[in-house]
């Protein structure tokens, strides 16, 4: 991390807080209206009021739950059904064709019917982010594992690795940057599907925050839960990238000759 | 199809025997079977045979060069050698412990150089062993670098380095410097000629150079329509001279053989 580095990082900064700057300066100046649009002033006042009366952090945490479990879900369940289907022909004919025709249905459409079936518990909630996150998942390591270098598996036959010694070396990390992509597109969807099940019919979580807010016409509740949704989703999209430096060194000192 | 050898105290004898680089010093010659391919034919779906009933014999410890035009079979023999590709047609005996090394090294990006060298290989020592081998190859300060991060030739000589590391009885290598650079290309035959040397295999090597070929081969031979159209022993002793007239001749004959003529 040179001086270099956070010159960067400032020039980056930059346009967001000359924004901010021009808009608190618009709403003092009563160019905008506080119903349509309240000041960045105002916004951190109503966002200190919510973190003291705890409803901010309660409601956070149910969303946060809800994410948890539908992607640690369909995390596990994706993996697992791609490495069948990947791995073993047999796999393949039995997972593939039915994955491949569910996958086109757009998963919010089924937000009705997961209401009708599982009531407004939090069932349908973790369902539809498990469904939204599974077929990113599921898709990007099937491919991976698919797209292995065939010139690879042949140096494995060569050296006489066996089948375990193959999956371990050869095609398991070749599909992993594949796998990590999988994951970053499934955390986009998860926060989507999050957002349409928590405003649909929820009692709780920071998707019931706003549509109450819409109620007693609180413009400004509703952008605090915008910004916390748009938060998370850049928070998880970091988390994954951090990952991917971490999993895939071998890459990225590939592009910088060391 | 395939006999096997014995191979006693390989670690040992790797480490002991030390290349000098002169010609014909062989302490231990293994005792490892020929490579025998007798009517051995190969023809994929439609198409003329690639392999024609092709017959040939190569001594334990011989260096053998093939040359062909591209399209000839090289690349399909070898690859049936090294039971990549099944023999539908005719007989190989060859010794069990064989490696290949390819045009592209071939090495796991995802796997360190010395991780992709001891791959496959089990047991403690077996870090050891790679260290020893990446050594010959004169890459010991690039054990842990990543595959990426090599030049064309470091790739080349840790391919080599993974193929010797398990001490092969039958070395096999389908154009291995094709990519190098000339200067490269000429430093890596010395060095696969060292290593030949010191590791005592049968080694089969295919390129399109016949000047390579004249450098490095015990005996010469030419593939075409499936079988071997020359098949000619090298008489000269190693380092071997461009200038040298039998070398010249020798070039001359291959080069005709090969169908390209010199216009003087
Ligand atoms: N899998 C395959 N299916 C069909 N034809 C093939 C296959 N593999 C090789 N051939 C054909 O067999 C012939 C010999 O191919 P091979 O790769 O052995 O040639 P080569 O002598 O190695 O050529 P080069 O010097 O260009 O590498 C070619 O005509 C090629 O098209
Ligand atoms: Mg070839």
């Amino acid at each position: 991390m040179t001086a270099r580095f956070y010159l960067r990082e400032g020039r980056r900064l930059l346009s967001p807080v000359l924004l901010v700057a021009g808009w608190q300066v618009a709403s003092a100046c009563g160019l905008i209206s506080a119903r349509i649009l309240p000041s960045p002033v105002q916004l951190s006042r109503t966002l200190w009021g919510l973190i003291k009366d705890g409803s901010l952090l309660t409601n956070l945490l149910v969303s946060l739950e809800r994410v948890s479990f539908g992607f640690s879900l369909a995390l596990i369940v994706g993996v697992t059904l791609a490495l069948l289907s990947g791995l073993s022909r047999w796999g393949e004919d039995i997972i593939d064709a039915p994955l491949q025709i569910l996958r086109t249905l757009p998963a919010l459409a089924l937000a009705p019917l997961f209401i009708l079936w599982f009531g407004i518990g939090e069932e349908p909630k973790i369902l539809l982010v498990f469904l939204g996150a599974l077929f990113p998942i599921y898709l990007n390591l099937h491919k991976g594992i698919r797209n292995i270098d065939p010139k690879l598996l042949e140096v494995a036959r060569t050296l006489g690795l066996s089948r375990a010694q193959t999956i371990r070396d050869v095609i398991l990390p070749g599909a992993l940057p594949d796998l990590l992509l999988g994951v970053r597109y499934a955390f986009g969807i998860a926060w989507l599907m999050l957002v349409v099940a928590e405003q649909v019919n929820a009692e709780s979580g920071i998707g019931h925050m706003m549509m109450d807010a819409e109620d007693f016409l609180r413009t400004d509740i509703i952008l605090v839960g915008l910004i916390v949704y748009g938060l998370l989703g850049l928070i998880s999209d970091r988390l994954v990238r951090t990952a991917e430096r971490w999993l895939l060194v071998w890459q990225r000192q590939g592009g910088t000759r060391v | 199809m395939v006999a096997g050898v014995a191979k006693a105290g390989r670690y040992a004898r790797m480490n002991h025997i030390i290349s000098n680089g002169e010609e014909g010093l062989r302490p231990l010659v293994r005792e490892a079977a020929d490579v025998r391919i007798t009517n051995l034919s190969r023809q994929f779906s439609g198409g003329p045979p690639v392999l024609d009933h092709l017959s040939l014999t190569i001594p334990a410890g011989e260096f053998v060069v093939l040359l062909g035009r591209s399209g000839s079979g090289k690349s399909t023999l070898l690859r049936t050698l090294a039971g990549l590709d099944p023999v539908e047609c005719g007989e190989v005996l060859r010794p069990a412990a064989v490696s290949v090394v390819f045009q592209e090294s071939r090495l796991l990006p995802w796997r360190r150089v010395w991780q992709n060298v001891v791959l496959g290989q089990k047991g403690p020592a077996a870090k050891q062993r790679a260290l020893s081998v990446l050594a010959e190859v004169g890459l010991e300060h690039r054990v842990e670098a990543w595959p990426l991060t090599l030049s064309g030739g470091e790739a080349q000589r840790v391919a080599l380095a993974r193929a010797l590391v398990r001490d092969p009885s039958f070395l096999m290598l389908d154009e291995p410097f094709a990519a190098l650079d000339a200067l490269t290309r000429i430093q890596m035959q010395a060095l696969v000629l060292t290593l030949w040397r010191k590791h005592q295999c049968t080694t089969l090597l295919v390129t399109h150079d016949v000047d390579e070929a004249l450098i490095l081969a015990d005996r010469v031979l030419v593939l075409e329509n499936g079988r071997i159209k020359i098949d000619l022993p090298v008489p000269l002793s190693r380092p071997r001279r461009h200038a040298d007239p039998v070398f010249e001749g020798l070039r001359c004959e291959l080069l005709h053989a090969l169908g390209v003529h010199d216009s003087e």
